[in-house]
């Protein structure tokens, strides 16, 4: 048994309405990887910034070393060797590798000196990177790098990992994992939170389980299936989405020859982009954030604008239409961003209905609204979707991610498409809500609907999927039968493992 | 048609005329940096011109003139810090009513005072070097603000670009929910940069009521503070941009001027207009920078 580095006992937070974490108490071991697993809201986030110093607890204590522990700020956390890399939140795009750099430690040397240091250690544990590169152009894997090497140049004893692979290809989330076996075979011990089941599986050692801010269980991850901790989780039985196989109908969408610049500064542009859809088919489209991703999506809600004959909806030309025409021909969009895109966030849940069910749920007279349809129908999604929020008059902004996730997913399926377009569907969503996120964009294929998933979850894709395409640079590769592929064939197909070599590792 | 304007005159006199504005937006320029938008300066500018003027008058000497003038503008500002920082109002509202209330508050502190003259601030004794022809009257023949304002521009970058100090605001305006994860004290550090643009503001004001006018009217900064919140925008938050657009600005006030007096068959309303066309049209095309990220937006501590 390795002797034990940080101790919790009892800890407890509660938030007006809310108790976060309740008498929460285990042990992180020296040189181990410990998994911290639970839904959204269990109190994951709450207990990681208690041991950063980012938030007081209200009760309880915690012993690092056999020594009280009592971070008041994160400072003190990171000069007693506790170190932490943000799920987000935590660059600064406009400032370079080294500024951010500097920025996390305690006593940066002179910046000559530290860019030495980030080349060092970044060779050292396989993670190459330019010190003078502004952190805004780099890509998602890069952009953790940074926060790794940030965490690393203090010689961490626990370094804490909120949701690390979310954004990765499969090859970097491999580089990323021998990085951390290298770091726990030093003696760090590494506090890991995922939502990534089959991950914590390969790379953990322990994990304790959180459920509504207290812990449920402990158990050993290589010995347990990923169903058991994720049933542990909930609290419940987990229901997989089913589907059958779906016969493909008649061609919905098809895109030839898609090409077009993107409408946003540092955009990805589309190239050449060609495919199509069938009524009761499901086409998964992978790739790394930042490939084109949201531009498809916003060629194909309307909010981008094509040239004549790229994109044609049962056989129409609809390149030239804007989203309200294409939603009243049954085309409807969901798109990544929850907060500002895809909902306004201060607005209430009814208005969020009305701004994109107007057309086709007839929400509006004589440009004047109908505000009781209106709200009969986001009592009908709230419903329908299971969104746990006390009514249709709550601002958008006031339901957590997975809930709002349900609900913007559930307000465009209810409006019966015959084409469903969603991008991220299940982002930030805990395991039960991704779930029944899944579950209903399949139903919708049963029932007839064809349904094109954008994702950078490529486990959710294998799942849901007929056919998969991979989005690289703008350009999209030919889409193949999902079932049957392997990680590596997809990992190719995903253009590689964006200049990272899995060498160097073991240097 | 330029024929009776003296060349060096015209230098020499555009740093003084675009020294207020200088002082004014560099002192913005920081607080921007911090990601804060205080749409205050002109009301900023003309409370420091009258504290620096009743300092000015009551102890005799233009120097503790100015610091009086930096102290009272850099105390209104924490008014607006107070307001947006701790109670988390909007900023733009709350920048539009300090201007309001800095104009009413001027002028009824300076009520007692219109008409009187202020003690005048005596030119930097350079010796032979403003002999020197042409670059001695443009360069070594000014008052000490003029300098002053130019070694805080380039304190301002230096602090920006070489400290940590320096990188800590900066990482505050751009981001301040990974700043404040990263422990720095967003709030502290705001307080602090809109305290720095309070005094810049304010030492601006008075070299208005002081060194320019002299004397003191109601109203005299006549729109100086806005200005120097345009010309923080379109230099891109850069300091020695700013010093560009500052002096460009004055120069074609200076020039303008000139040309009105000279006689010149323009009409007077599109002189009157040309500096503010130039100033903006030049620092548009130049203008390649974005706004620091999280300017104007209100934080709130959450966790």
């Amino acid at each position: 048994m390795k002797e034990t580095l940080l101790s919790l006992e009892g800890l407890t937070k509660a938030y007006p309405g809310v108790v976060a974490n309740e008498d929460v108490s285990f042990d992180i071991r020296r040189g181990e990887v410990h998994a911290l697993l639970g839904e959204n809201g269990a109190g994951k986030s709450t207990l990681v910034k208690t041991i950063y110093g980012l938030v007081k607890p209200d009760r309880g204590r915690m012993r690092l070393n056999g020594a009280p522990y009592e971070p008041a700020e994160p400072k003190v956390a990171r000069r007693l060797g506790v170190a932490m890399v943000f799920q987000h939140f935590s660059l600064f795009d406009a400032l370079n590798v080294a500024e951010n750099i500097a920025l996390g430690m305690e006593n940066p040397p002179r910046p000559r000196d530290l860019a030495a240091r980030i080349r060092d250690v970044s060779e050292t544990y396989g993670l190459p990177l330019d010190p003078f590169r502004t952190v805004g152009d780099l890509s998602a894997g890069e952009r953790q790098r940074v926060e790794i090497i940030r965490c690393l140049l203090q010689d961490p004893k626990l370094l804490i990992m909120d949701e690390p692979t979310s954004v990765l290809t499969p090859q970097e989330v491999t580089i990323l994992f021998e990085t951390l076996r290298k770091l726990s075979a030093e003696g760090t011990a590494i506090l890991y939170i995922s939502h990534k089941l089959e991950e914590i599986r390969a790379l953990c050692e322990t994990a304790t389980i959180l459920r509504l801010g207290r812990v449920v269980g402990t158990c050993d991850p290589r010995e347990s299936s990923a169903r058991q901790m994720a049933e542990m989780m909930v609290g419940g039985e987990l229901l997989v989405p089913e589907r059958e196989p779906g016969e493909g109908g008649a061609v919905m969408l098809e895109v030839a020859g898609l090409s077009a610049a993107s409408p946003r500064p540092f955009g990805t542009a589309l190239r050449d982009i060609g495919f199509e859809v069938r009524a009761g088919e499901v086409l998964g489209i992978g790739g790394v954030a930042g490939n084109g991703q949201d531009e498809l999506l916003a060629a194909l809600s309307g909010e981008l604008r094509t040239k004549p004959g790229m994109v044609r909806f049962k056989g129409d030309d609809i390149g030239r239409r804007g989203p309200n025409e294409r939603r009243a021909r049954a085309l409807l969009t969901a798109p990544e961003e929850r907060m500002g895109h895809a909902a306004a966030p201060d607005m209430s849940l009814t208005e969020n209905a009305v701004l994109t069910a107007n057309v086709r749920e007839d929400l509006s007279r004589h440009g004047f609204l109908r505000w009781g349809r209106a709200r009969a129908f986001a009592e009908l999604v709230i419903e329908r979707f299971d969104v746990r929020t006390p009514g249709p008059d709550r601002a958008a902004m006031s339901l957590s991610g997975g809930n709002l996730q349900k609900y913007v997913i559930g307000r465009e399926i209810l409006q019966r498409p015959d084409l469903l377009v969603v991008n991220q569907p299940t982002w930030g969503v805990d395991a039960s809500a991704a779930a029944a996120i899944r579950q209903a964009l399949l139903d919708l294929a049963a029932g007839g609907a064809a349904v094109i998933v954008i994702s950078q979850d490529l486990d959710e894709l294998m799942e849901i999927s007929d056919r998969f395409a991979a989005l690289n640079e703008g350009r999209l590769s030919a889409p193949r039968p999902a079932r049957g592929l392997s990680v590596e064939e997809i990992g190719l197909m995903l253009g590689g493992a964006h200049d990272m070599e899995v060498a160097h590792v073991d240097a | 048609m330029f024929g009776s304007i003296d060349p060096s005159l015209l230098v020499a006199s555009l740093m003084v005329a675009a020294t207020p504005i200088l002082l004014a937006a560099i002192g913005e320029l920081v607080v921007e940096r911090a990601g804060v938008l205080n749409l205050g300066v002109e009301g900023m500018m003309i409370t420091g011109a009258v504290c620096g003027f009743i300092v000015a008058i009551n102890t005799g000497s233009p120097y503790v003139g100015f610091a009086g003038a930096a102290a009272g503008a850099a105390l209104l500002a924490l008014v607006f810090a107070a307001l947006t920082q701790w109670l988390l109002s909007n900023q733009v509202a709350t920048g539009l009513a300090l201007t309001l209330f800095g104009l009413g508050l001027s002028s009824l502190l300076g009520q007692s005072y219109v008409g009187m003259r202020a003690p005048s601030l005596p030119r930097v004794d350079f010796g032979v070097l403003s002999e020197i022809p042409f670059l001695g009257r443009v360069l070594f023949g000014h008052d000490p603000m003029v300098y002053v304002s130019l070694l805080i521009v380039a304190g301002v970058w230096a602090f920006l670009r070489y400290t940590r100090g320096g990188l800590v605001l900066r990482a505050v305006g751009e981001n301040h929910a990974a700043a404040h994860a990263l422990g720095y004290n967003v709030v502290a550090i705001r307080f602090a940069a809109i305290a720095f643009g309070g005094a810049c503001a304010g030492l601006g004001g008075a070299y208005l009521s002081l060194v320019r006018v002299p004397q003191w009217t109601e109203g005299m900064t006549a729109g100086a503070g806005w200005i120097a919140l345009a010309i923080v925008v379109f230099a891109s938050w850069r300091p020695w941009r700013l010093l560009l657009g500052a002096y460009l600005f004055g120069g074609v006030t200076v020039l303008q001027l000139n040309l009105q007096a000279s006689g010149v068959a323009i009409p007077v309303e599109y002189l009157s207009m040309s500096p503010y066309v130039v100033t903006i049209l030049v620092l548009v095309v130049m203008s390649a920078g974005r706004a620091p990220g999280s300017l104007g937006k209100t934080f709130h501590a959450s966790t």
